[in-house]
């Protein structure tokens, strides 16, 4: 049996997950994992898990997320998963092999790296420690910011696999790699997937994270990806997260840039009970871009939380958030989004926007710009909004002819469009609309061809 | 074809309309004149169904059937057209998307199939070349970005593509210069026929000589003052609005 997480005091509760258990992670995992090990916890432990007390967490229950007995998976080989019955996914071109992590563990047990156009590699954190420790160690845990999430300290502490991905120096992917993150057992299950991806200089990659769950069991959780991006790198990373509202998600991602690289990135959230995604971007070079999207879609009780962090260290970058949503029945959503620009960041341009629209009166929006600037010469702007559907293009649409039903579905529709067209690969950005339009219309938004229910 | 009877309406407890009769027959052109704040805008949006105006007596009859128990979609799909002063702009909407659902759920409720994609492309390439709006215009989202100009041909073009029985013009002369001017009226004109009517609703005359209404009816404090042919167009043109003010006192 997989361990057991008891309900009692949560923090001793994962505490003592740690102490049984840390024994067994080690000797299984590399040096350089593990020495982060120790602190991680005692800083988790100092920090908490946040709570609403916590202003950057303040519209987001976590606590009731990590009060349920879970089952934790310490390796890979007590999951039986037979990958060809139960997931396929046809987005078309889409033609790398699909990488696929399940509960937080690298699903290929025998080709554990592979070689992505004879260049790149990706496969398994555990193995890449393993195989090429120099490289792992330059990186590993060395993102700026880590330290102000404890519950990336919670992932540092338990951290055994997730998704490696190195791009050498002068690679240009032409083909976007799918990974899909999948959560499936019989029982409550806690997942923390720990992701690295170094995109070398001069080097060009797309990724796409599919999200799904399998099963119908309460899942946790808790993944952090560093991203470091060498200069003049260009990265795009989308993320499509659709698990069933019995989930709860913490998704911390931490972007490290180098001079003149550009970073794309663009959440989209159709599904799950409680999501955070936290998005830090640490720019250290100059002249980087980095353009943050984020989509969410909620209804029922979902609780759906976008947090970004942008630190502009270094002149003449752009960055551009823009952060659009629309909540239904008694969904609860907030955009926080801080922006910060230290006194040598001259020239720096950033800008944040939030629209979201209400479809109840009970659904609620929570959006807080923040914005903390040292340097003098900056071009900084933020706005949020929240509102109904617009009565006067209701009754122009319905004028001509199209039904109330209808034309709130094309206003919805219209509102999401301005984040979907920023996605730049096209068979993704298809089925994403595809997805969008049935969520829109009250429908399950699985893939079309997948033979599982994904919520 | 129209038939507007002792109609009032009020917004917000202000009364607009006080008391319109109006008939209007196949084949003809109405314009319908006044002061601003006199009502004809309102009696425009009460005509298309825009419920924010509160309807407190009175009856219109459209074909046979009681337009006030129908929603704005049902009285477009029975052929009512609107003609916005101030098209709205919907961005990520698509002009074709738009445009092929209107059409085929007007067609949907005189129970004819849809189009197919290739007869919709046709029909609206037809109607482009009809009304000479560019065709890049329809690669757009509604109206999103269009110049003024560009809004009230496109309403003009989704006139062509809906081939109402009753089209209502509110203002669409208004910001536009002589060359649109022409483009618009010859539109509406090349739309005419013995089975359509329409209404043209102007502040000013210019817009009358370029479409010639078999009928002028002054609109002046929520009610029709004054009806008559063409020619009373240019007696307000000349005279203006307060010989029909002083006319009243």
């Amino acid at each position: 049996m997989p361990e057991v997480v008891e309900k009692k005091d949560i923090m001793s509760t994962y505490l003592k997950l740690f102490n049984e258990n840390i024994d067994k992670i080690s000797v299984a995992s590399s040096p350089i994992i593990n020495k982060f090990r120790n602190s991680a916890i005692q800083d988790f432990e100092k920090k908490d898990i946040p709570s609403k007390k916590n202003e950057n967490y303040k519209y987001l229950d976590l606590k009731t997320a990590f009060d349920n007995k879970y089952n934790y998976y310490f390796n890979q080989s007590r999951i039986q998963v037979n990958l060809d019955e139960v997931f396929r996914c046809d987005v078309p071109e889409m033609d790398t092999e699909s990488i696929i992590l399940i509960n937080g563990w690298y699903g290929d047990k025998i080709n554990k790296l592979q070689k992505i156009e004879g260049k790149a590699i990706i496969g398994s954190l555990l193995e890449a420690a393993k195989q090429y420790p120099d490289l792992f160690e330059k990186y590993y845990s060395k993102s700026k910011n880590l330290e102000k999430e404890s519950l990336v300290s919670l992932n540092t502490a338990f951290a055994a696999d997730g998704i490696f991905f190195y791009v050498p120096d002068n690679v240009v992917l032409e083909k976007p790699i799918q990974i899909i993150n999948l959560l499936i057992s019989e029982e409550d299950t806690f997942a923390q997937p720990r992701n690295l991806f170094v995109i070398g200089k001069n080097s060009q990659a797309k990724i796409i994270i599919c999200d799904h769950t399998l099963s119908a069991s309460k899942f946790l959780s808790n993944s952090v990806l560093e991203v470091f991006q060498e200069e003049n790198s260009v990265f795009d990373i989308y993320n499509l997260q659709n698990e069933h509202n019995g989930a709860s998600k913490v998704a911390s991602v931490f972007f490290n840039q180098n001079t003149k690289s550009k970073l794309l990135s663009n959440i989209i959230t159709l599904h799950g009970g409680v999501v955070r995604n936290n998005v830090y971007v640490n720019i250290d070079g100059e002249h980087c871009e980095s353009n943050l999207y984020g989509l969410y879609l909620s209804d029922k009780w979902q609780n759906v939380d976008n947090y970004t962090y942008i630190s502009h260290n270094k002149p003449n970058c752009t960055s551009n958030q823009f952060y659009k949503g629309i909540l239904d029945d008694a969904s609860i959503g907030a955009f926080n989004g801080k922006i910060y620009v230290s006194r040598d960041a001259q020239k720096t341009s950033a800008y944040q926007a939030n629209n979201n629209i209400l479809l109840t009166n009970d659904a609620k929006i929570n959006s807080k710009p923040q914005l903390e600037i040292y340097a003098d010469d900056v071009k900084c702007s933020h706005g949020a909004t929240s509102g109904q559907i617009d009565e006067n293009a209701l009754f122009y649409l319905r004028s001509r002819g199209i039904s109330e039903k209808e034309a709130r579905f094309l206003l919805l529709y219209a509102f999401t469009n301005e984040i979907i067209k920023e996605i730049k690969v096209e068979v993704l950005r298809d089925r994403i609309n595809n997805l969008v339009d049935k969520r829109l219309r009250g429908e399950l938004t699985r893939c079309n061809s997948c033979v599982i229910n994904c919520c | 074809m129209l038939k507007i009877i002792d109609l009032h309406a009020k917004i917000n407890e202000k009364e607009i309309l006080k008391g319109i009769n109006l008939e209007i027959k196949a084949g003809e052109v109405h314009a319908i004149m006044g002061p601003n704040g006199s009502g004809k805008s309102t009696l425009a949006a009460v005509l298309a169904g825009r419920e924010i105006f509160n309807v407190t007596k009175g009856e219109i009859i459209f074909n046979g059937k009681n337009l006030l128990e129908m929603p704005p979609e049902d009285r477009a799909r029975a052929g009512i057209f609107l003609g916005f002063q101030y098209p709205i702009e919907i961005p990520g909407v698509s002009m074709v998307s738009f445009m092929k659902t209107a059409v085929n759920e007007a067609r949907k409720y005189k129970n004819l199939p849809p189009y197919s994609s290739s007869d919709f492309l046709k029909l609206m390439r037809e109607k482009i070349a009809l009304v000479e709006i560019d065709s890049k215009l329809t690669n757009r989202s509604v109206n999103e970005g269009f110049s003024g100009g560009e809004k009230k041909k496109n309403e003009i073009f989704q006139m062509a593509m809906l081939e109402p029985t009753l089209a209502i013009l509110d203002e669409t002369d208004s910001g536009l210069d002589i060359d649109a001017l022409k483009i618009v009226s010859n539109g509406v004109n090349k739309l005419k026929n013995k089975d359509n009517a329409t209404i043209i609703i102007t502040h000013y005359q210019r817009l009358l000589d370029y479409i010639v209404p078999d009928f002028v009816h002054v609109l002046y404090n929520g009610k029709i003052v004054k009806s008559s042919g063409k020619e009373l167009a240019f007696e307000l043109e000349e005279k203006g609005y307060d010989w029909i003010k002083n006319e009243k006192l």
